[in-house]
């Protein structure tokens, strides 16, 4: 493998001034998010106006349902080789019994115009700071010409861009999640603050025993899991509190203060609960994968492929909770809170082998370290 | 909730049945009378979901003590716990917090989760063959209450769309099968085949760490540059074997350490880092084979004869020769062990032969540090500021007395024992300590002799393992991996397809889709199903548009208005 490579410090230098812009931006679109939720919430004149905007949004939804029907409208050819247009036949679909039949609040912008517009301007800054924050990823890595994830400082970094990244491939799939960027936004303020302050390390080489391609492979997947599990995290403590809230709607309590003005606006506690899921789901195979790339590596590093490091320990702690949190999701009486509870102990799992044995634990990881 | 879910599946009858082996869980049960009653029930509650869920939560709270506390794998970070912490030490030795990991109460839990598992996944396994060897449910009666739906009229004939319909289900590669004029397909069974597979492999990681552990033989060596090792049990610093595998197993085999190389960067910001670590070697199999040219890296062991040897640290020996009162001298090479990454080293030298001036022997003892790049501050003393040999110094304490060799104990070769000695001190009665370059010597005072600091030769530990099980535990591991993308990224769904002669003659179509979960692909899939339908089942065009108005599935769903919804735009995505 290519070891002596210098590091170029103007490279390392351009880095850290892109992460701080992105820093910067990052905060700008934070602003913007809280614009969003600020004028989506209901002001006086709204609350009047609300049977009102009730209507509107009926209309709306007939036009909707108007715009879909003419969508599913299918042109065949006959034999006769006139054009007809035949409806594709509608199919019905019956919600499941864990569906109150609550539909997906409007999102932070709660329908007002201004709002939409201040979380279209989040959206923008969010994807810039993005731009600027990979970019000083990129600059990092190649100011020390290996993958940029040696220590924590770079893994913070990365970690969050490779967050981020997926926020904003899942909006440019058209999936309804900008209801995320507001908490999205602020971790990785956090994230980058952390990184930047108190585990900044300046751009090294690594030691002998990360020089191998399995650094490519193990620690990426580590970083990938733990970027989708950190939104499925964030779904799930949304989807807590958004079930609270039905509950309460459900039961005939008032949720007009504030904190229901918030909670009215989220998805449905099932949606919640259904993007989590699929969050966790997708990635816990790749989160199997890290760990058994990770047994490869150590097998040829130390001579073998499991013990019990603590690193391993709780690597494996986060798996089992993860796996107890998807068998939960698939048994009677588990389901809903119980469940969720499981999915952010196995995300503190994950949090505690990243922060808290990297910080407190002394390890054969330990070079990970600050 | 769970009640309405099952009370809906109830309504589905045999066709909702067995679209997953998962098992029914059997909460609220009350043991029969008797022994065999007991036992029944205690074996159903183990094999439960719920309990195999609590003793998955109890695994991973299990291991969290192990990774805090430090493990009989590392001895002297034990011993260093031990010594800190007299009071909890006992307690904790008592309950096995040393060696967590195979302690009798963690290897009830996984034991006992393992048996959950068996009895989980025995039966489902045979459930599923039974499914694959039988034919897809009949469509139920009323396709209506279906989580996805759709009907329209059509002049097709009933046979024609059926065998259309159960065309295009194989097309989809459904399995399908006809009763009548209604088809009935499945797809998906992989997810239930990925689900028995990753179980299984499981086992199989569990069965390949019982091998790993059983036959598991590591050993450490420490050779200094020039001098070689041969893999026997006398030649080992430390060696642990396996139940299977012990000092006689150990293949014949050596190998000599030519030389030690190491490469640090010299200047930037990552001065002192270590680029390389290789250790040259010449190696050879059997006991008088021919040697062969190699070299041990990090990452990057040796394979000999089933034997692998991993290079673990390296650290300097610095060269003395010694000379007591009567003239006697020892040469020697002592290794020195590095404290930090600038390889700040720390050992003692034991002359246990030495003799007094009064001939009687009086054994010597030397304590110190030895630092490749010498440098001295006032906070850390003499250290060491740069991992390669630039500026070498020993730094060493004398003593003389008796070693405790003599007491049977083993002693550490790195530590000396000082309770049955005395330290040097000079006519002013100050300590003797005395740092060295290369070539200097030490003179004790009193005409008790002296030390010569000859050079410096490199060493290189090794662990030599000998392992089995790690083929079927990568094995386990892959087959985990493809089993866990199975059964988390398939959907199994069936998808009922039914034509019927209403009483005015025209054909109603009527077709419904279920599928494992909640997911709303099913709505979707049978949306193409319908489309790729229409050439051969054409909407009867009468200005009539099924699901909008008269049909029965229409005055269903508004009934049911609560629980209805169009397929939503997600759906159509998917």
């Amino acid at each position: 493998m290519n070891i002596a490579a210098a590091v170029n410090e103007s490279f390392a230098n351009n880095s850290n001034y892109l992460i701080r812009s992105a820093m910067f931006v990052y905060a700008l679109a934070f602003l913007a998010h809280l614009a969003e939720w600020v004028f989506g919430g209901r002001s006086k004149v709204a609350v009047q106006s609300a049977a009102l905007t009730a209507e509107a949004q009926a209309e709306q939804d007939a036009a909707e349902a108007a715009r879909r029907k003419a969508a599913q409208q299918v042109t065949v050819k006959t034999a006769g080789g006139s054009t007809v247009t035949l409806e594709r036949p509608t199919v019905v679909t019956r919600a499941s019994a864990s569906d109150r039949g609550i539909e997906d609040g409007p999102g932070a912008a709660g329908g007002s115009e201004k709002g939409d517009l201040y979380g279209r301007i989040a959206v923008s800054f969010t994807v810039l700071a993005w731009l600027l924050h990979a970019t000083g990823v990129a600059f990092r890595a190649a100011s020390v010409q290996r993958a940029p994830w040696g220590n924590m400082y770079e893994f913070s970094t990365t970690f969050g861009a490779v967050a981020v990244g997926s926020y904003l491939l899942l909006l440019a799939l058209k999936k309804d999640v900008r209801w995320i960027g507001l908490f999205l936004t602020t971790s990785v303020l956090l994230d980058l603050g952390l990184a930047t302050s108190v585990l900044y390390t300046n751009s090294e080489q690594l030691v002998p025993a990360l020089h191998s391609y399995w650094l490519w492979i193990h620690v990426s997947c580590a970083i990938i899991s733990g970027a989708i599990f950190y939104l499925a995290a964030v779904g799930t403590l949304l989807f807590l509190f958004r079930d609270h809230y039905e509950v309460a709607v459900t039961a005939g309590r008032a949720q007009d203060g504030r904190w229901g003005d918030i909670m009215r606006r989220l998805p449905s506690a099932a949606t919640l609960d259904k993007f989590a899921y699929r969050m966790n789901a997708l990635v816990f195979p790749l989160w199997t994968f890290t760990i058994i790339a990770g047994a490869i590596w150590a097998q040829a590093a130390w001579g073998r492929y499991w013990g019990w490091d603590p690193k391993e320990t709780w690597a494996f702690i986060t798996w089992v909770a993860y796996a107890c949190y998807l068998h939960a999701r698939a048994t009677a009486g588990w389901k809903g809170r119980k469940a969720a509870y499981l999915a952010l102990i196995a995300f503190a799992c994950f949090l505690f082998n990243y922060y808290g044995v990297n910080i407190f634990v002394s390890g054969k990881h330990s070079y990970a370290g600050v | 909730m769970s009640i309405t879910e099952k009370s809906e599946r109830e309504d589905l009858g045999a066709a909702g049945a067995q679209l997953s082996t998962a098992p029914a869980d059997t909460l609220a049960e009350t043991p029969a009378l008797g022994v065999l009653g007991w036992l029944r029930w205690m074996w159903r509650q183990l094999t439960s979901m719920r309990v195999a869920l609590i003793l998955l939560f109890l695994l991973s709270l299990a291991a969290i003590p192990g990774s805090l506390v430090p493990q009989h794998s590392d001895q002297l970070k034990v011993d260093a716990f031990k010594a800190k912490h007299p009071t909890v030490s006992p307690f904790y030795e008592k309950i096995g917090l040393f060696h967590v990991y195979s302690s009798p109460w963690f290897a009830a839990i996984y034991i006992l989760l393992f048996i959950s598992l068996a009895g989980c996944i025995v039966p489902r396994t045979w459930q599923f063959v039974g499914q694959l060897r039988s034919r897809p449910p009949h469509a139920p009666r009323n396709l209506t209450r279906l989580p996805a739906y759709s009907t329209w009229r059509t002049d097709a004939s009933p046979e024609d769309v059926t065998e259309a319909a159960r065309k295009a289900l194989r097309g989809r590669r459904f399995r399908t099968s006809v009763t009548g004029t209604s088809v009935a397909g499945e797809k998906g069974y992989l997810r239930e085949f990925g689900n028995l597979l990753f179980h299984v492999s499981l086992f199989g990681l569990l069965i390949a760490f019982a091998l790993t552990s059983l036959e598991k033989a590591e050993g450490g060596k420490l050779v200094v540059e020039g001098d070689g090792f041969v893999n026997n049990l006398t030649q080992y610093d430390d060696f642990s074997g396996g139940t299977l595998y012990g000092a006689d197993d150990l293949q014949p085999f050596g190998f000599d350490l030519d030389s030690f190389d190491q490469k640090y960067a010299t200047s930037g910001p990552e001065k002192g880092t270590a680029l390389e670590f290789k250790a040259n070697i010449h190696y050879y199999s059997g006991t008088d084979g021919k040697p062969v040219k190699g070299e041990i890296s990090v990452n990057h062991p040796l394979s000999i004869g089933g034997e692998k040897v991993y290079l673990i640290s390296h650290g300097y020996a610095p060269v003395v020769t010694v000379r007591d009162a009567k003239g006697n001298v020892l040469k020697s090479i002592v290794p020195f062990l590095p404290q930090d990454t600038a390889l700040t080293s720390v050992g003692v030298i034991k002359v246990p032969d030495a003799l007094g001036k009064d001939g009687k022997p009086d054994q010597l003892g030397f304590r110190g540090i030895f630092t490749p790049t010498f440098a001295l501050d006032s906070v850390r003393g003499p250290h060491s500021s740069f991992p390669t040999l630039q500026y070498p110094a020993l730094v060493l304490n004398a003593f003389h007395g008796d070693l405790g060799l003599d007491s049977g104990a083993q002693q550490n070769v790195y530590q000396l024992d000082t309770a049955h000695m005395k330290q040097f001190t000079d006519s002013k009665g100050q300590l003797v300590s005395k740092a060295m370059k290369p070539g200097d010597t030490m003179t004790l005072p009193n005409g008790a002799g002296s030390l010569t600091f000859d050079g410096v030769k490199t060493w290189a530990s090794f662990t030599i393992s000998h392992q089995s099980g790690n083929e079927a535990a990568l094995v386990s591991g892959v087959g985990a991996i493809l089993g866990l993308a199975g059964s988390l990224f398939i959907q199994r769904r069936r998808i009922w397809v039914r034509a019927v002669r209403a009483e005015d003659g025209v054909t109603v179509v009527e077709m419904g889709g279920l599928g494992r979960s909640e997911s709303a692909r099913i709505a979707d899939e049978i949306g193409d199903v319908a489309l790729q339908l229409l050439p051969d089942a054409p909407v009867r065009p009468e200005g009539e548009p099924p699901a909008e108005a008269g049909t029965p599935a229409d005055a269903e769903a508004t009934a049911d208005a609560e629980t209805t919804a169009v397929n939503d735009d997600e759906g159509a995505r998917a």
